[in-house]
Protein backbone atom coordinates (compact mmCIF):
# COMPACT_ATOMS: atom_id res chain seq x y z
CA UNK A 1 0.00 0.00 0.00
CA UNK A 2 1.44 3.29 -0.97
CA UNK A 3 0.65 6.44 0.99
CA UNK A 4 -0.51 9.57 -0.79
CA UNK A 5 2.37 12.03 -1.02
CA UNK A 6 2.05 14.79 1.63
CA UNK A 7 1.65 17.87 -0.48
CA UNK A 8 0.50 21.33 0.59
CA UNK A 9 -2.87 20.65 -0.99
CA UNK A 10 -3.34 17.42 0.96
CA UNK A 11 -2.37 19.06 4.25
CA UNK A 12 -4.73 21.98 3.61
CA UNK A 13 -7.53 19.55 2.84
CA UNK A 14 -6.87 17.60 6.05
CA UNK A 15 -6.88 20.78 8.10
CA UNK A 16 -10.18 21.83 6.59
CA UNK A 17 -11.68 18.45 7.47
CA UNK A 18 -10.39 18.45 11.01
CA UNK A 19 -10.79 22.07 12.01
CA UNK A 20 -13.69 23.12 9.84
CA UNK A 21 -15.73 19.97 9.13
CA UNK A 22 -18.60 21.96 7.66
CA UNK A 23 -16.48 24.48 5.91
CA UNK A 24 -18.54 24.11 2.82
CA UNK A 25 -21.72 25.20 4.62
CA UNK A 26 -22.19 28.87 5.40
CA UNK A 27 -21.06 29.62 8.92
CA UNK A 28 -23.61 30.87 11.42
CA UNK A 29 -21.13 31.08 14.31
CA UNK A 30 -20.23 34.59 15.26
CA UNK A 31 -16.85 35.79 16.31
CA UNK A 32 -15.79 34.27 19.60
CA UNK A 33 -16.29 36.39 22.68
CA UNK A 34 -13.06 36.91 24.47
CA UNK A 35 -13.75 37.20 28.16
CA UNK A 36 -11.38 39.23 30.17
CA UNK A 37 -10.30 37.47 33.33
CA UNK A 38 -11.24 39.46 36.40
CA UNK A 39 -10.30 39.10 40.04
CA UNK A 40 -12.44 40.04 42.96
CA UNK A 41 -11.04 42.43 45.51
CA UNK A 42 -10.85 39.55 48.00
CA UNK A 43 -8.85 37.35 45.64
CA UNK A 44 -6.39 40.14 45.08
CA UNK A 45 -6.07 40.53 48.83
CA UNK A 46 -4.86 36.97 49.38
CA UNK A 47 -3.11 35.88 51.46
CA UNK A 48 -3.80 37.03 54.98
CA UNK A 49 -2.65 35.24 58.08
CA UNK A 50 -4.02 34.68 61.55
CA UNK A 51 -1.42 35.41 64.21
CA UNK A 52 -1.71 34.55 67.89
CA UNK A 53 0.44 36.59 70.26
CA UNK A 54 1.94 35.62 73.59
CA UNK A 55 0.01 36.36 76.73
CA UNK A 56 1.46 35.42 80.12
CA UNK A 57 -1.96 34.94 81.70
CA UNK A 58 -3.56 32.36 79.43
CA UNK A 59 -2.67 28.81 80.47
CA UNK A 60 -0.72 26.66 78.03
CA UNK A 61 -3.26 23.84 78.27
CA UNK A 62 -6.07 26.32 77.61
CA UNK A 63 -4.37 27.77 74.53
CA UNK A 64 -3.79 24.25 73.18
CA UNK A 65 -7.47 23.40 73.65
CA UNK A 66 -8.52 26.60 71.85
CA UNK A 67 -6.29 25.81 68.84
CA UNK A 68 -7.76 22.31 68.66
CA UNK A 69 -11.30 23.64 68.81
CA UNK A 70 -11.00 26.62 66.48
CA UNK A 71 -8.75 25.14 63.80
CA UNK A 72 -9.52 21.45 64.30
CA UNK A 73 -5.82 20.75 64.75
CA UNK A 74 -4.69 17.48 66.33
CA UNK A 75 -3.24 17.87 69.80
CA UNK A 76 0.43 17.65 68.76
CA UNK A 77 0.02 20.36 66.11
CA UNK A 78 -1.92 22.57 68.52
CA UNK A 79 0.81 22.10 71.13
CA UNK A 80 3.51 22.95 68.59
CA UNK A 81 1.78 26.27 67.84
CA UNK A 82 1.16 26.94 71.52
CA UNK A 83 4.87 26.44 72.27
CA UNK A 84 5.79 28.69 69.36
CA UNK A 85 3.59 31.42 70.83
CA UNK A 86 5.15 30.84 74.24
CA UNK A 87 8.79 30.84 73.11
CA UNK A 88 8.77 33.15 70.09
CA UNK A 89 5.99 35.50 71.13
CA UNK A 90 3.73 34.68 68.17
CA UNK A 91 2.65 31.94 65.84
CA UNK A 92 0.91 31.94 62.46
CA UNK A 93 -2.06 29.65 62.84
CA UNK A 94 -3.69 29.94 59.45
CA UNK A 95 -3.39 31.79 56.17
CA UNK A 96 -5.80 32.41 53.35
CA UNK A 97 -8.50 34.86 52.38
CA UNK A 98 -9.30 37.82 54.56
CA UNK A 99 -12.91 37.01 55.43
CA UNK A 100 -12.30 33.59 57.02
CA UNK A 101 -9.18 35.02 58.67
CA UNK A 102 -11.35 37.65 60.36
CA UNK A 103 -13.79 34.96 61.47
CA UNK A 104 -10.96 32.94 63.01
CA UNK A 105 -9.74 36.01 64.89
CA UNK A 106 -13.27 36.64 66.12
CA UNK A 107 -13.45 33.07 67.46
CA UNK A 108 -10.04 33.40 69.11
CA UNK A 109 -11.13 36.65 70.77
CA UNK A 110 -14.17 34.76 72.01
CA UNK A 111 -11.70 32.57 73.89
CA UNK A 112 -9.84 35.70 75.04
CA UNK A 113 -6.65 34.99 73.11
CA UNK A 114 -4.61 37.85 71.67
CA UNK A 115 -5.04 37.33 67.95
CA UNK A 116 -4.76 39.55 64.88
CA UNK A 117 -4.93 39.27 61.14
CA UNK A 118 -1.93 40.33 59.09
CA UNK A 119 -1.35 40.63 55.39
CA UNK A 120 1.44 38.32 54.29
CA UNK A 121 4.33 40.57 53.39
CA UNK B 1 -10.47 21.75 99.55
CA UNK B 2 -11.13 18.69 97.44
CA UNK B 3 -12.02 18.70 93.80
CA UNK B 4 -13.22 15.71 91.86
CA UNK B 5 -15.39 14.66 88.95
CA UNK B 6 -18.66 13.00 89.92
CA UNK B 7 -20.68 11.80 86.93
CA UNK B 8 -21.94 14.95 85.21
CA UNK B 9 -20.61 17.34 87.81
CA UNK B 10 -17.37 18.75 89.05
CA UNK B 11 -17.55 18.78 92.81
CA UNK B 12 -15.49 21.15 94.91
CA UNK B 13 -15.94 20.11 98.50
CA UNK B 14 -14.40 21.15 101.81
CA UNK B 15 -14.35 24.75 100.56
CA UNK B 16 -13.27 26.95 103.43
CA UNK B 17 -14.93 30.38 103.75
CA UNK B 18 -11.89 32.17 102.29
CA UNK B 19 -11.80 30.12 99.08
CA UNK B 20 -15.60 30.22 98.85
CA UNK B 21 -15.39 34.00 98.99
CA UNK B 22 -12.77 34.04 96.20
CA UNK B 23 -15.10 31.94 94.07
CA UNK B 24 -18.03 34.24 94.82
CA UNK B 25 -15.93 37.12 93.52
CA UNK B 26 -15.48 35.65 90.02
CA UNK B 27 -18.39 37.56 88.38
CA UNK B 28 -17.34 40.87 89.96
CA UNK B 29 -13.73 40.34 88.92
CA UNK B 30 -14.70 40.06 85.25
CA UNK B 31 -15.91 43.67 85.20
CA UNK B 32 -13.72 46.08 83.27
CA UNK B 33 -15.55 49.31 84.16
CA UNK B 34 -13.12 52.02 85.17
CA UNK B 35 -10.13 50.00 83.95
CA UNK B 36 -9.38 50.98 80.34
CA UNK B 37 -6.35 48.68 80.15
CA UNK B 38 -8.44 45.69 81.17
CA UNK B 39 -11.17 46.69 78.70
CA UNK B 40 -8.51 46.94 76.00
CA UNK B 41 -7.19 43.48 76.88
CA UNK B 42 -10.59 41.78 76.88
CA UNK B 43 -11.61 43.51 73.64
CA UNK B 44 -8.28 43.57 71.85
CA UNK B 45 -7.96 45.01 68.32
CA UNK B 46 -8.19 42.53 65.40
CA UNK B 47 -5.24 44.00 63.58
CA UNK B 48 -1.96 45.68 64.44
CA UNK B 49 -1.35 49.03 62.83
CA UNK B 50 -3.80 51.48 61.42
CA UNK B 51 -6.70 49.76 59.72
CA UNK B 52 -9.21 52.16 61.18
CA UNK B 53 -12.00 50.85 58.96
CA UNK B 54 -11.65 47.28 60.25
CA UNK B 55 -11.29 48.46 63.85
CA UNK B 56 -14.41 50.60 63.56
CA UNK B 57 -16.40 47.71 62.06
CA UNK B 58 -15.06 45.39 64.74
CA UNK B 59 -16.21 47.76 67.48
CA UNK B 60 -19.63 48.08 65.91
CA UNK B 61 -20.38 44.47 65.02
CA UNK B 62 -18.00 42.06 66.74
CA UNK B 63 -17.51 43.61 70.16
CA UNK B 64 -21.20 43.56 71.10
CA UNK B 65 -21.29 39.85 70.20
CA UNK B 66 -18.23 39.15 72.32
CA UNK B 67 -19.67 41.20 75.17
CA UNK B 68 -22.86 39.10 75.06
CA UNK B 69 -20.82 35.89 74.95
CA UNK B 70 -18.78 36.87 78.00
CA UNK B 71 -21.80 38.11 79.94
CA UNK B 72 -23.71 34.89 79.28
CA UNK B 73 -20.78 32.84 80.60
CA UNK B 74 -20.51 35.05 83.69
CA UNK B 75 -24.25 34.78 84.36
CA UNK B 76 -24.07 30.97 84.17
CA UNK B 77 -21.21 30.94 86.65
CA UNK B 78 -23.03 33.44 88.87
CA UNK B 79 -26.05 31.16 88.97
CA UNK B 80 -23.89 28.15 89.92
CA UNK B 81 -22.24 30.20 92.64
CA UNK B 82 -25.58 30.83 94.32
CA UNK B 83 -24.99 27.48 96.02
CA UNK B 84 -22.45 29.31 98.15
CA UNK B 85 -24.85 32.06 99.22
CA UNK B 86 -26.76 32.20 102.45
CA UNK B 87 -25.46 32.01 105.97
CA UNK B 88 -22.60 34.28 104.91
CA UNK B 89 -21.06 34.44 108.35
CA UNK B 90 -20.84 30.70 108.81
CA UNK B 91 -17.32 29.38 109.09
CA UNK B 92 -18.31 25.92 108.01
CA UNK B 93 -16.95 24.49 104.80
CA UNK B 94 -19.08 24.40 101.70
CA UNK B 95 -19.50 22.27 98.60
CA UNK B 96 -19.93 23.60 95.09
CA UNK B 97 -21.22 21.42 92.28
CA UNK B 98 -20.61 22.57 88.71
CA UNK B 99 -22.54 20.77 85.96
CA UNK B 100 -20.05 19.63 83.30
CA UNK B 101 -22.25 21.26 80.65
CA UNK B 102 -21.28 24.58 82.28
CA UNK B 103 -17.56 23.84 81.89
CA UNK B 104 -17.11 26.22 78.93
CA UNK B 105 -18.84 29.04 80.81
CA UNK B 106 -16.56 28.46 83.79
CA UNK B 107 -13.45 28.42 81.62
CA UNK B 108 -14.52 31.71 80.05
CA UNK B 109 -15.45 33.45 83.30
CA UNK B 110 -12.30 32.27 85.06
CA UNK B 111 -10.22 33.46 82.13
CA UNK B 112 -11.96 36.84 82.03
CA UNK B 113 -11.39 37.28 85.77
CA UNK B 114 -7.72 36.25 85.56
CA UNK B 115 -7.05 38.62 82.67
CA UNK B 116 -8.83 41.55 84.29
CA UNK B 117 -7.10 41.06 87.67
CA UNK B 118 -3.68 40.61 86.02
CA UNK B 119 -4.13 43.70 83.85
CA UNK B 120 -5.42 45.87 86.69
CA UNK B 121 -2.43 44.87 88.83
CA UNK B 122 0.00 44.99 85.93
CA UNK B 123 1.49 41.63 86.93
CA UNK B 124 4.72 40.71 85.20
CA UNK B 125 5.35 37.31 83.63
CA UNK B 126 7.90 36.69 86.39
CA UNK B 127 5.30 37.30 89.09
CA UNK B 128 2.72 35.14 87.37
CA UNK B 129 5.19 32.26 87.18
CA UNK B 130 6.44 32.64 90.73
CA UNK B 131 4.58 29.79 92.34
CA UNK B 132 6.85 29.83 95.38
CA UNK B 133 5.89 33.38 96.33
CA UNK B 134 5.59 33.97 100.05
CA UNK B 135 2.17 33.85 101.71
CA UNK B 136 -0.35 36.64 101.21
CA UNK B 137 0.88 39.85 102.79
CA UNK B 138 -0.70 42.56 100.70
CA UNK B 139 -3.64 43.29 98.43
CA UNK B 140 -1.36 42.63 95.46
CA UNK B 141 -0.35 39.23 96.87
CA UNK B 142 -4.00 38.39 97.35
CA UNK B 143 -4.77 39.31 93.74
CA UNK B 144 -1.91 37.13 92.54
CA UNK B 145 -3.16 34.26 94.67
CA UNK B 146 -6.61 34.78 93.16
CA UNK B 147 -5.19 34.58 89.61
CA UNK B 148 -3.35 31.37 90.48
CA UNK B 149 -6.34 29.82 92.28
CA UNK B 150 -8.60 30.51 89.29
CA UNK B 151 -5.88 29.09 87.03
CA UNK B 152 -5.79 25.91 89.12
CA UNK B 153 -9.55 25.52 88.65
CA UNK B 154 -9.19 26.10 84.92
CA UNK B 155 -6.53 23.39 84.72
CA UNK B 156 -8.76 20.94 86.55
CA UNK B 157 -11.77 21.68 84.34
CA UNK B 158 -9.63 21.34 81.21
CA UNK B 159 -8.29 17.99 82.38
CA UNK B 160 -11.79 16.74 83.06
CA UNK B 161 -12.98 17.83 79.62
CA UNK B 162 -10.13 16.03 77.87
Amino acid sequence: MSAEPLTVAVVASLIREIVLPNAAAPSTIGAPTIEEETHTKEALDVPWQVVVHNDPVNLMSYVTMVFQRVFGYPRDKAEKHMLEVHHKGRSILWSGMREPAELYVQQLHGYLLLATIEKVS
Amino acid sequence: MEIRRRKNQIEISELDPFLAELLRQIPVCTKTEGAPAAEQRIFSPPINGKDTELCAEWKMYVEPELRRLFETATQTVGADLEQLNGNEKSLSNRTLRIPTKHADAWLSALNQARLVIATKNNFTELELNDHLRSPIGSRRDLSLFQVNFYGFLQEFILREMD
